[in-house]
């Protein structure tokens, strides 16, 4: 009580509660200030600096979404289940994300119910800087007394939200530790290895809570406490009999905030305050430019390196390939490595698993395919011939597709004739009147260049391409390659002439009753390729219908979490050996339930599995034909 | 001129002194598949952008090692990179990424 004796102001409110110190200070809080202003400084630059690097289209952009109820909408409903709740984190793996959550969401609350308590019993302290706004809420049990008479209802309750939020938090916090010593119990099998900054910010984080605890603990008897805090305060007394001991816990705690804070820009942690300016930058649909300024920058400190990523690699079935994974990626864009950053940008099979998994959402593959293009897009080259051969091609088209279906096979299909032979028959067999785009000679769709970041020569093909699409008078253009189609939907201006892959058009064909199959007994296994499924969402359409031509069986991992064949034109840089490493564990994937046959929708990865597994593969279209009811 | 009736056809001769050897070093160093080529021809036989102009994989191997850089550029100027070579390479040549340096070493 030495501390209630020495104070000669005394604040009364209605509800008994008194300020056990004039002005509300003491020199413990200053570390958590000096902590807190830093970062808010720094947050303001770096917005700042995020905005200045937007080109001028972006920032309108960016500012006219706030203001669509429908995107504003989206934003929060975004940002609460994304940066609170963890959602997707929780779908995948749910005691990690009951951890995560825990610890963000738990903090979150603390935070508010806090200062919705100060607000009801003190809000004397809200009103400005100068009556310790910044801190006061934060340290509310340290300048507070009680008069246990005075003590009420509202109180009370209080009291025990707020030991229940603390005692969430430390659950969480708790979790966070045993994952440290064994990922694998909570569903990762590799997890990052933290940086400096990563381990200060991560200690102090682990010891903020804890110390809450003891410090409450301690001012207890004098604050109100809820089940946790007086029982230890009762402890605590019974032990030590003195309240000497409280000052330097709450001394601690400050510092372990404090320390928090400024370890915070240069560590992991950056991402709980960057996430949301991410979300309301992706919401309004800006796109990587640059690869390290404006909205990538703000998704390079959104990452939090938290390593889901590592586990998703394809790669990483080796372990000398860990070092490529994306989060170290974006830890070497950050630190501004260039050689690091352009050789694993090289290395990547942008199959896109990492962004599909990633509980944030950092498009790593978009700032990859960015940095590319800072070093490949100046390369000289002849595309001169283009113009000759597209009109060529143009010409002999000319009338003879209108209305029809164009069937565009791509370059990689030509590699693999059973494909087109096989989308022929199914379109003659269906009644479908088709042009054949590229038979002999053909133009290529321009998505390999624009993987390996030469966007401009990616466009002249395009331009080509698209020349002859829309000169043809076709309704529909038929793709069977999945790298075309992706590169169709996103680049090409088609004025409204339909794109759509061969599985997509056989499951219409048969929802029609324009195509009958009939179901084989063998059993087969579906593999979804990376453009198709991720790349394009595609994952319903070739399931209906092998379903409906076999018995369809689960791979261990399929879907977004599809392993990649490991022969994707992303990669610049990976060797033969290692993609055939990829493609034995995408194989031993798709062989989990035994299948009797392996059935894909793109050449490159038929190409790639047929020369790893043990049985049959097939195309999409080739089983499809074999079971066409004649 | 005097008109003999005949004339000189031009050389045929390499000079390998005149091969930047520096440069085909380091394109090894970026990309060591260049050392396994066994000129089959499976790369130009499939190529995509060999339908409309001259292009070949083999052939810019050959004439880098023939020291005619020069030539070896203009090969690969038409290329779409659509990775055909790649797939059927089989010697597993990441033909992609050559060219790529290719490009980026000889073509400045």
């Amino acid at each position: 009580m030495i501390y209630l004796l020495t104070s000669n102001i005394l604040q009364i409110s209605p509800e008994g509660i008194i300020d056990r110190y004039p002005n509300s200070y003491n020199h413990f809080v200053l570390p958590f200030v000096i902590g807190i202003s830093f970062i808010l400084v720094y947050l303001f630059i770096g917005l700042v600096r995020i905005l200045y690097h937007l080109t001028g289209e972006d920032r309108i952009k960016l500012l006219k979404s706030l203001f669509k109820p429908k995107t504003a909408w989206k934003n929060i409903k975004d940002i609460f289940c994304d940066c609170l709740l963890h959602t997707k984190i929780w779908k995948r793996k749910p005691l990690l994300g009951y951890m995560h959550s825990a610890i963000a969401f738990g903090w979150f609350l603390l935070i508010v119910v806090g200062h919705i308590e100060v607000w009801l019993f003190a809000p004397r302290h809200l009103s400005g800087l100068t009556e310790g706004s910044l801190y006061y809420p934060i340290f509310y049990r340290f300048f507070i007394w009680i008069n246990p008479a005075h003590e009420t209802l509202r109180g009370s309750v209080f009291f025990f939200i707020m030991d229940f939020l603390l005692l969430y938090v430390l659950s969480g916090i708790g979790l966070a530790m045993f994952k440290r010593v064994r990922s694998i119990a909570l569903g990762m099998r590799h997890t990052t290895k933290p940086s400096l900054a990563d381990r200060v910010a991560l200690y102090s984080l682990w010891l903020i809570f804890p110390l809450r605890l003891l410090a409450e603990g301690f001012t207890a008897d004098l604050s109100g406490g809820g089940f946790l805090t007086r029982p230890l305060n009762w402890v605590f007394r019974a032990f030590f009999g003195n309240e000497l001991n409280f000052l330097p816990t709450w001394w601690a705690y400050s510092i372990c905030l404090g320390l928090f804070f400024l370890a915070m820009p240069f560590s992991r942690y950056m991402h709980i305050l960057t996430e949301p300016l991410l979300i309301l930058m992706r919401n309004a649909g800006l796109k990587v430019r640059k690869p390290r300024k404006g909205f990538a920058e703000a998704e390079i400190y959104a990452c939090s390196s938290c390593g889901l990523c590592l586990d998703a690699c394809p790669m990483n079935v080796q372990k000398k390939n860990l070092k490529y994974s994306s989060v170290y990626f974006i830890r070497f864009l950050r630190r501004h490595n260039k050689r690091k950053t352009r050789e694993i940008a090289d290395k990547c099979l942008m199959c896109g698993k990492c962004y599909a998994l990633c509980p944030v959402g950092v498009n790593s593959p978009a700032i990859r395919r960015a940095l590319r293009e800072t070093q490949n897009n100046n390369i000289k080259c002849d595309y001169s011939y283009l113009e000759d051969a597209s009109s060529k091609s143009s010409a002999t088209l000319a009338g003879k597709a209108g209305g029809k279906i164009l069937y565009f096979a791509g370059c990689m299909s030509h590699l693999t004739p059973v494909i087109i032979k096989s989308v022929e028959t199914i379109l003659k067999a269906s009644g479908q009147d088709y042009e054949f785009m590229d038979r002999n000679e053909g133009i290529c769709c321009g998505r390999p260049l624009m993987l390996a970041g030469r966007t401009e020569a990616a466009q002249k093909t395009i331009q080509a391409n698209s020349r002859i699409i829309r000169e043809s008078g076709c309704t529909t253009l038929l793709v069977s390659c999945p790298i075309c189609l992706k590169i169709f939907k996103e680049e090409y201006s088609l004025n409204g002439i339909e794109v759509i892959h061969y599985t997509q058009l056989v499951d219409r064909l048969i929802k029609e009753g324009k195509l009958k199959v009939s179901k084989s007994s063998s059993a087969i296994v579906y593999h979804d390729p990376c453009e198709l499924g991720r790349g394009c969402g595609i994952y319903e359409e070739p399931r209906n219908v092998l379903s409906s031509v076999a018995e369809l069986k689960k791979a261990s991992k399929e879907r977004d979490e599809s392993i990649c064949c490991g022969y994707s034109m992303g990669t610049l840089t990976l060797d033969e050996k290692d993609k055939a490493k990829i493609a034995e564990s995408s194989v031993t994937s798709l062989m989990a339930e035994n299948p009797d046959e392996i059935v894909t929708a793109c050449p490159m990865c038929y190409r790639a599995i047929r020369s790893k597994a043990e049985v049959p593969v097939k195309d999409f279209a080739e089983i499809v034909c074999e079971n066409i009811e004649k | 001129m005097i008109d003999f009736g005949f004339s000189f056809s031009p050389s045929s001769r390499i000079n390998l002194d005149k091969a930047d050897k520096e440069k085909f070093l380091s394109l090894a160093a970026l990309e060591p598949d260049v050392l396994k080529c066994m000129a089959c021809g499976s790369c130009s036989a499939s190529c995509t952008a060999g339908a409309f102009e001259d292009t070949s994989v083999r052939k810019a191997i050959l004439s880098l090692q023939n020291g005619l850089s020069d030539d070896a550029v203009k090969l690969l100027n038409h290329c779409m990179l659509c990775g055909k070579c790649t797939m059927v390479c089989p010697r597993g040549i990441n033909t992609r990424h050559l060219i790529l340096s290719i490009q980026k070493i000889y073509g400045k």
